[in-house]
């Protein structure tokens, strides 16, 4: 069947196709073996699809700790600052005693910097997710994908030019790939 | 797990189909139910032209009375917007994998409840129009927002809290629409593939959208329980006998997560049958939130004892005067009612039988929206009704047909956004209820999830 890319916005980005194989996996086990073989054979830019994260992809491919965490931690101290300048700043600028109480006060604007902290840290969050995948499909190009990968499929793709293509199709066949495709 | 528990094998390939299935074409009854919420957002939206035609005045306010149904309906639509957070975080933060079947409805319920809520300030101010003087700009007088008020508090909490569940909900759904997307043929496809926004389940997809969750869900948890203590606060900040407590903050979030999980309850029962989920969201499911429905209840009950042991043993007349009035004075139905479903109903869930039975689960679950609704009302109308400082002006608040309109127009407004969604978008975590699944292998270590 025709492959189409449902990645709207990969192809706004408009990243070039890469060539490669496919291998379509119907299990887990033959999946993380797969990504051992290749890491073994020196393989480190192919691409795994699941249809839900599995710990053990995770260790078979041996990944580095995401750094969308470094962005929930700068969003949230930004976001506390905000809170604080936008409390005290605009306190001080027409200044008000209300409840004689000092017209900077702290334990009420905390709830304001409370919320701030958490509206910026979950902001920054979804931006640090949207930036490292977009980053991440850049760098891999636009590549095969099957609509079965969401379904109950598990998927490799190695990029591979010319030369190296055969010896990558070998590979997914002998870790169990049920099906295996060139693009 | 549900393959434990039914002749049917529950495989990925299943979890998908059964949850596509459910956005196909509309049955009748589904129309039915639609057009029901649409004519009781028309009578909520007829309302409120006659309020704005001819002023506040034909809402039931009365002095003392100023804050009277439409806040009591702005405080249970917050509540109930809270358990879909409690699900989706909290028991993500626990691990705990039955959360799976029924988180997103719950987080559905959750956004589509904090926008209800958010009408009811609206409504209540009576100038609509000028509603961005909460908004903290700068203007030519060179004023600003008064830091101090908790309602300033509230409007940064339920901003915050809205935007937080809303991105949370939608952040879920990308996975999913994703596996819906690979289904669906014509226009559904193009809506799907658009929304999904290129997700393909690709390694450092997954990657960066674990972690992404995690802090969210990290997130949300304090966020969950900030929110309805700064509603409480709204309350518990004035004077007045009933509500000057600090048991306020918990004894809202206790009785916001019990409505709420109230609330998933009445909603799940139908959309299981209707959609012939009964594989997916299965009796474990239903027993799982009774005992939070019985965990909460529990703890609201305790802080009913609490509210009228310290009213007795503070000694202050006024308080002692206050929850007499409550429990006596002209609306006893209305406390009695509350006591009755919130801190006796409950009770029953200790039953097995009765928390494996869903008609009786359901049933309950309407007495406890019920329930939390008129705790709501108690607290703030009829502490304001009997406040002791102006004696002299005390009045007995009825509402009028303009307040049970408003609050049928959102009950309306809530259902239509329910029912759009439910039918748009996978009502069940497709991803998520298959983490809880074994995963296929083919060799015969099973190692157990």
């Amino acid at each position: 069947m025709a492959l189409t890319l449902p990645k709207p916005l990969i192809d706004l980005l408009n990243a070039p196709p890469t060539p490669g194989v496919l291998g379509v996996f119907s299990q887990l086990d033959g999946t993380t073996d797969a990504i051992k073989k290749l890491r073994a054979a020196g393989h480190t830019d192919f691409t795994v699809y699941s249809p839900i994260p599995r710990h053990e992809i995770e260790g078979a491919l041996g990944q580095a700790v995401s750094p969308v965490r470094m962005f929930t931690l700068v969003g949230g101290i930004a976001g506390c600052s905000v809170g604080a300048w936008l409390t005290l700043w605009m306190s001080a600028d027409w200044p008000i005693v209300v409840g004689g109480k000092p017209v900077g006060s702290i334990p009420p604007y905390v709830v304001i910097m409370f919320e701030m902290t958490i509206l910026f840290g979950a902001l920054s969050t979804i931006l640090g997710i949207l930036f490292n995948t977009l980053f991440a499909a850049r760098r891999a190009g636009t590549i095969l994908y099957d609509p079965r990968f969401t379904n109950d499929r598990f998927g490799i793709f190695v990029p591979a030019g010319a030369d190296k293509v055969a010896k990558a199709e070998s590979l997914l066949r002998d870790a169990g790939a049920e099906e295996v495709r060139r693009g | 797990m549900a393959e434990q528990t039914s002749p049917v094998r529950v495989t990925y390939d299943y979890v998908t189909r059964t949850i596509a299935r459910t956005l196909g074409t509309p049955s009748r009854g589904y129309f039915l139910l639609l057009g029901a919420a649409v004519a009781l957002l028309g009578v909520g939206v007829i309302t409120l032209l006659f309020l704005l035609r001819y002023g506040l005045g034909l809402a039931g306010y009365s002095h003392p009375v100023y804050w009277a149904v439409f806040i009591t309906c702005f405080v249970f639509w917050v509540g109930i917007a809270h358990s879909g957070t409690l699900i989706s975080a909290i028991l993500f933060l626990f691990r705990s994998g039955w959360r799976t079947a029924v988180y997103r409805t719950a987080e559905a319920m959750t956004v589509f409840a904090v926008m209800t809520a958010g009408l009811f300030p609206l409504i209540h101010i009576g100038r609509q129009w000028y509603f961005y003087w909460l908004i903290p700009y700068p203007n030519e007088r060179g004023l600003w927002p008064n830091f101090k008020s908790p309602l300033i508090w509230d409007e940064f909490a339920i901003g915050t809290y809205f935007t937080v569940s809303t991105l949370f909900l939608i952040m879920g759904l990308i996975p999913d629409i994703a596996a819906v997307r690979d289904l669906a043929t014509g226009w559904r496809k193009k809506l799907y593939a658009l929304t999904s926004i290129g997700w393909t389940g690709s390694n450092e997809q997954w990657r960066h959208y674990t972690r992404g969750y995690l802090y969210l869900a990290a997130l949300a948890t304090p966020l969950v329980l900030s929110v309805h203590s700064v509603v409480s606060w709204d309350f518990a900040m004035a004077l007045v006998p009933g509500w000057h407590a600090t048991i306020f903050a918990p004894y809202f979030v206790a009785g916001a997560i019990y409505s709420g999980c109230g609330m998933v309850i009445t909603l799940l029962t139908p959309i299981r049958r209707l959609f012939g989920l009964e594989e997916i969201i299965t009796v474990k499911h239903f027993e799982n939130l009774a005992k939070l429905c019985l965990l909460t209840g529990s703890i609201v009950g305790y802080a009913y004892v609490c509210e009228y042991f310290i009213a007795w043993y503070g000694g202050n007349p006024n308080e002692r005067a206050a929850f007499w009035y409550r429990a006596f004075g002209p609306y006893w139905w209305a406390t009695w009612t509350m006591i009755i479903c919130n801190a006796f109903l409950p009770l029953l869930l200790w039953i097995k039988k009765v928390r494996t039975n869903i008609t009786a689960l359901f049933v309950i679950s309407i007495f406890v929206n019920i329930g939390m609704w008129f705790e709501r009302y108690v607290i703030i109308v009829v502490s304001l009704a009997g406040e002791p400082y102006e004696p002299w002006a005390n009045a007995v608040y009825n509402p009028t047909w303009a307040d049970w309109g408003i609050m049928a127009g959102s009950f309306g407004w809530f259902f239509m956004w329910f029912l759009l969604f439910v039918k748009n978008f996978p009502a069940v975590s497709i991803s998520e209820v298959k983490e809880v699944l074994a995963p296929p292998r083919s060799k015969a270590s099973k190692a157990h999830v």
